[in-house]
């Protein structure tokens, strides 16, 4: 099933970088192909050693982390109070544009900042201006009239390029909320580099293999493609070139590979800075570093250079500095994706493709931060699970979920047997092979909308706007279930050529003009691109399908004409209870969208994948959609991701999360997020039979082909009083549809809005 | 929304067929299921009401299963096939089936069927009763049984027969034939303030938990003292039906603890 056929990269191979054979970085590793060419998933196979305890091995926090870490949540307080603690607004961000920065210089263990001082946040004007401006004007900072000058007149950006090629189609669809949330006004992000391949390599090495690359393209014609290829591999030489220097700033010499544990942390936290100094992508995820740090931590263990605190003491380091990360955004783009997300998703655990497990002492490592130093929803803690994984593992993981609600799951089979053992998740739910593959981003569309299109011919149920096609609405009687499906077919065909076509424009127009020069340097030359697409709203759609199939629906036209609303008599099955009627239809929604999808030409022939996935985006979705035929009131939230519309599913949680996992991967290889919220109570009478029972449920729905799940674990009370006393609840961290967010920097309509969610407990 | 999603309902049966059909326990009165994890039973369990009930408990939060035609006509088999889609999950997480009412026993050939179905997938089974039908219960249909939730709403008789319209001695008495045959018991009791938490009244179900103990030590797995909540208040509005308990409150936590700890006393592990 595996498919590990990557070819194994010649980089290296036939100029034979520097002498590698002796080199010193690498005394007492198991030799392999890792050592001729960029190969780190062959490094971890040949040196990592598999755990299967339990946690007892673990060490709690230093005076000095804790010290460290109290400097910075003294600072939240008022970050939160103002929206941002700091900014620079007369630098825009490059790898090097910004002085060191340090929380206290004196007692860091792992060094580097995205500017000179912690949570000071850059401008990165490349996804476009106005972004930068409209933040900057919010919290109350001077814009720049150079500045200014220069990315509206000198400099063009990705955001204009956009605009400058976009068809009618395409912003018609934009302003009317059903293709929404694109990343053509912001960087697009959800671009995973091999942070890992500097601290193995060092950058020298991974420099000659750049050129080695070169050679090759210079020997092509100069097609358009491939001056394409040769300018980006010179921006990726030039960026490789920045993180040196940037990293000599700090004293780190990282053209060499990382000598021991403490510099294979420091190297790859380098290199991730770099990459969150020149992009504010939508997500900024770290990879699967945990593992691969095991190796340098073991090796120190054992020559007995580092005791287990020093090396817990070196990852709450690290991951002090991952939560750190901060980048300036408007507050509409806030409130879209909730809160102030980086998604410095780390994916943890797993199995390789030879049947050792892939957890090592360092998974535990990571969980344990947010014990020693509280919980928080960054770095995106992601456990890649599977009934196989060693069970000590899985009740340390079972543990911390009920302790903090702050890791997420996936399907370490389902992802294994599609992209191999080493790969990550970027964002939420998007798996890709570390290194050799990336996404293009592409939001979502809203389906639910769409049916309303369908049934109301073309025009939108808000505005009135003809905005799809335009034919004849439905008739004044009780919809009939073929008929509308006929339509809505249509209206879908629409949508998906409208959507490829917005992902094309963006996504040439970003590669142009806002480059991810570092992230794609520690990329192999040939990557694998997929389109990533989206729906939403799926849960409102089936729903509203199962109502007009299995009940009456009869459609109220306003004056307009334009069908608000619908009287619905009888019963009808809903998504969410195992109930395959109901579940039917909306794996049959993502079939069919996702086969609309793939007869549209890609930019890059990248490869066409879907996501049924929201943040709390379903939020506002659901308020720019009207009266649906499920009986949902306009304005509503969606359910969140692929979950079932929140109090519908009526079965249990477990009956929920099979409905969802009835949705097929095939079609939606971006990813399938279900949120899940229970109370304690709801696991079992004590914390043990808490743990073995939230572990059996992850197995259940893991071995039920699931793909996510998050779990909250909490009492409505603690939110309840969150509500009124946030200043009480600074770390609370609930799990919203893929993501770990501050429950107390939710607006309070989304706080509204999790509460709603069934609370799966006992009563 | 429909409460039997995914069950197919035999409706089309005539009058007679359907009442030979319940009488053979091919066919069943069903409320509602539930996949629910740690509270009917070890692990992750299908839970299923069935319709019917002898008792009229004062607090009951399920009104609406009081009568049999409250639910609908189920069959055996059809039970049985979404209990054979869950096995996996079964097998996941330590749970299985668990029969829930009404009472179970106003349908003990229907609950024989199902049980002996489940035991041939290799299920766990839990039986949820108040024991006052427990005379139904054949001997083969306990073979098939792995726990009973024996639901103990008093000890005293008299405050049994307020909160219940019935007598508690065909409790006690099929409680004890469960020790004698080797079946687990979690006994349960719900507390309720003013009605049920008299010392005296707890006293008793303790003495009769400490009995069963005596009969075969290891019997009484755990106590659950469950606290009275008010969920089921609006079904009884909606149904037209008198509810008595308007004015009850739950009991507080140090009521709670007060009762937990007189079986705590005794040795019996309880929550």
């Amino acid at each position: 099933m595996t498919t590990h056929a990557t070819p194994v990269p010649q980089h290296l191979s036939q100029q034979g970088s520097a002498d590698t054979a002796h080199e010193p970085a690498w005394e007492g590793f198991v030799d392999g192909p890792w050592r001729d060419g960029v190969d780190v998933r062959d490094f971890i196979q040949r040196n990592y050693t598999p755990y299967d305890g339990d946690s007892s091995f673990l060490a709690g926090p230093t005076e000095r982390s804790t010290a460290l870490w109290s400097r910075l949540t003294a600072m939240f307080p008022e970050e939160r109070e103002k929206g941002v603690y700091d900014v620079d607004a007369a630098t825009p961000s490059t790898i090097t544009a910004h002085a060191p920065g340090y929380i206290d210089r004196e007692h860091e263990l792992v060094v580097g900042l995205q500017t000179d001082a912690p949570l000071k946040r850059a401008i990165m004007p490349n996804g476009g201006w106005r972004m930068v401006e409209g933040a900057l004007e919010t919290y109350g900072y001077p814009v720049d009239p150079v500045l200014r000058k220069v990315f509206t007149e000198y400099r063009k950006t990705h955001n204009q390029a956009v605009f400058d090629v976009y068809p009618p189609s395409v912003r018609a669809a934009r302003s009317s909320h059903i293709v929404t949330g694109l990343p053509d006004a912001y960087g697009r992000g959800r671009i995973i580099g091999d942070y890992r391949r500097v601290a193995l390599y060092g950058v020298d090495a991974l420099v000659a293999a750049k050129k080695v690359d070169r050679v090759a393209m210079d020997m092509q014609p100069g097609t358009e493609a491939v001056l394409r290829d040769r300018e980006e591999n010179a921006e990726q030489l030039r960026a490789l070139g920045e993180l040196v220097e940037m990293a000599a700033s700090y004293g780190c010499d990282v053209r060499r590979p990382a000598a021991n544990a403490h510099e294979a942390v420091q190297w790859l936290y380098l290199a991730y800075l770099a990459a969150v100094k020149e992009q504010n992508g939508a997500a900024m995820s770290l990879g699967r570093t945990s593992t691969f740090l095991d190796v340098y931590l073991q090796r120190d263990l054992d020559a007995g250079v580092l005791t287990e605190e020093q090396a817990q003491e070196l990852v709450d380091d690290f991951v002090i500095k991952l939560r750190i990360v901060r980048f300036l955004r408007t507050p509409e783009y806030d409130a879209l994706f909730s809160g102030d997300p980086t998604w410095v998703t780390e994916s943890i655990g797993g199995m390789g493709d030879d049947g050792r497990t892939l957890v090592t002492k360092n998974s535990f490592r990571f969980l344990q931060t947010l014990y020693n130093l509280g919980p928080a929803p960054e770095p995106n803690m992601t456990v890649f699970w599977t009934p196989s994984l060693p069970q000590g593992f899985k009740e340390f993981c079972a543990q911390v979920s009920i302790d903090t609600s702050a890791v997420q799951y996936e399907s370490d089979d389902t992802i294994r047997a599609h992209w191999g053992d080493d790969a990550g998740i970027a964002c939420c739910v998007s798996p890709m092979r570390i290194g050799k593959q990336m996404q293009f981003f592409g939001a979502r569309v809203n389906v639910a909308k769409a049916l309303l299109y369908a049934i109301n011919g073309g025009r939108d149920e808000v505005t009135g706007a003809q905005v799809s096609p335009a034919t004849a609405p439905v008739g004044d009687g009780v919809l009939d279930y073929d008929d509308v499906l006929a339509r809505f077919d249509a209206t879908l065909d629409w949508l998906a050529a409208t959507y490829v076509e917005a992902l094309n424009c963006i996504h040439w127009a970003h590669d142009r003009y806002a480059y991810e020069r570092l992230e794609m340097a520690l990329h192999d030359k040939d990557v694998l691109r997929t389109m990533a697409c989206g729906i939403a709203g799926l849960s409102v759609a089936a729903d509203s399908l199962s109502a007009i199939r299995y009940a009456q629906v009869t459609p109220v036209r306003d004056d307009r004409g334009i069908v608000v609303d619908y009287t619905i008599d009888g019963d009808f099955p809903t998504y969410g209870n195992d109930d395959d009627r109901a579940d039917e239809i909306a794996t049959w929604l993502v079939e069919t969208f996702m086969a609309k999808v793939r007869q549209h030409p890609t930019y890059r022939d990248a490869v066409p994948t879907q996501s049924v996935l929201t943040i709390t985006s379903n939020v506002v979705y659901g308020k720019a959609t009207g009266n649906t035929p499920d009986g949902r009131r306009a304005g509503e939230p969606f359910a969140p991701g692929a979950n079932p519309m929140n109090g519908r599913d009526t079965h249990g949680m477990l009956a929920s999360a099979l409905s969802v996992a009835k949705l097929p991967y095939d079609d939606a290889q971006d990813g399938i997020s279900l949120t899940n919220t229970v109370v304690p109570a709801g696991l079992g009478r004590e914390k043990g039979e808490q743990v073995t029972n939230l572990a059996g449920l992850l197995d259940a729905y893991f071995g039920s082909n699931g793909y996510h799940m998050n779990v909250n674990v909490l009492n409505r009370e603690t939110l309840l009083d969150a509500m009124e006393h946030p200043e009480d609840y600074p770390q609370l961290t609930i799990r919203v549809s893929g993501y770990a967010v501050n429950f107390v920097r939710l607006t309070r309509e989304q706080q509204l809005d999790v509460l709603s969610r069934t609370f799966h407990g006992a009563v | 929304m429909s409460t039997l999603a995914g069950l197919g309902v035999a409706e089309d049966l005539e009058r007679s067929e359907r009442l030979a059909a319940m009488r053979s326990g091919e066919l069943g009165s069903v409320h509602s299921w539930e996949l629910v994890t740690a509270v009917d039973g070890p692990g992750t369990r299908l839970t299923v009401f069935l319709s019917g009930c002898p008792l009229r408990c004062l607090y009951c939060h399920n009104p609406d299963a009081l009568a049999m035609k409250d639910g609908r006509p189920v069959t055996a088999d059809e039970l049985l096939a979404r209990v054979a889609r869950y096995v996996p999950v079964f097998r996941a997480t330590g749970g299985g089936l668990t029969l829930s009412g009404g009472e179970v026993l106003m349908q003990p050939a229907f609950a024989a069927r199902v049980l002996r179905g489940a035991k041939e997938l290799g299920v766990h089974t839990t039986l949820d009763t108040s024991g006052f039908l427990g005379a139904h219960a054949t001997d083969a249909m306990l073979d098939d049984t792995d726990l009973v939730l024996l639901d103990v709403k008093s000890g005293d008789p008299e405050t049994y027969r307020r909160v219940t319209g019935r007598d508690l001695e065909p409790t006690f008495v099929f409680g004890r034939r469960l020790a004698a045959h080797g079946t687990r018991v979690w006994l349960r009791f719900v507390l309720v303030p003013g009605l049920t938490d008299d010392v005296d009244n707890v006293e008793k179900v303790v003495a009769y938990a400490a009995e069963l103990e005596r009969i075969r030590p290891g019997t009484v797995e755990r106590v659950e003292v469950l606290p009275f909540h008010q969920m089921g208040r609006d079904k009884w509005r909606v149904l037209g039906r008198t509810y008595e308990l308007e004015g009850t409150h739950p009991p507080t936590a140090e009521l709670t603890e007060r009762v937990r700890g007189q079986f705590r006393a005794h040795g019996l592990t309880t929550y």
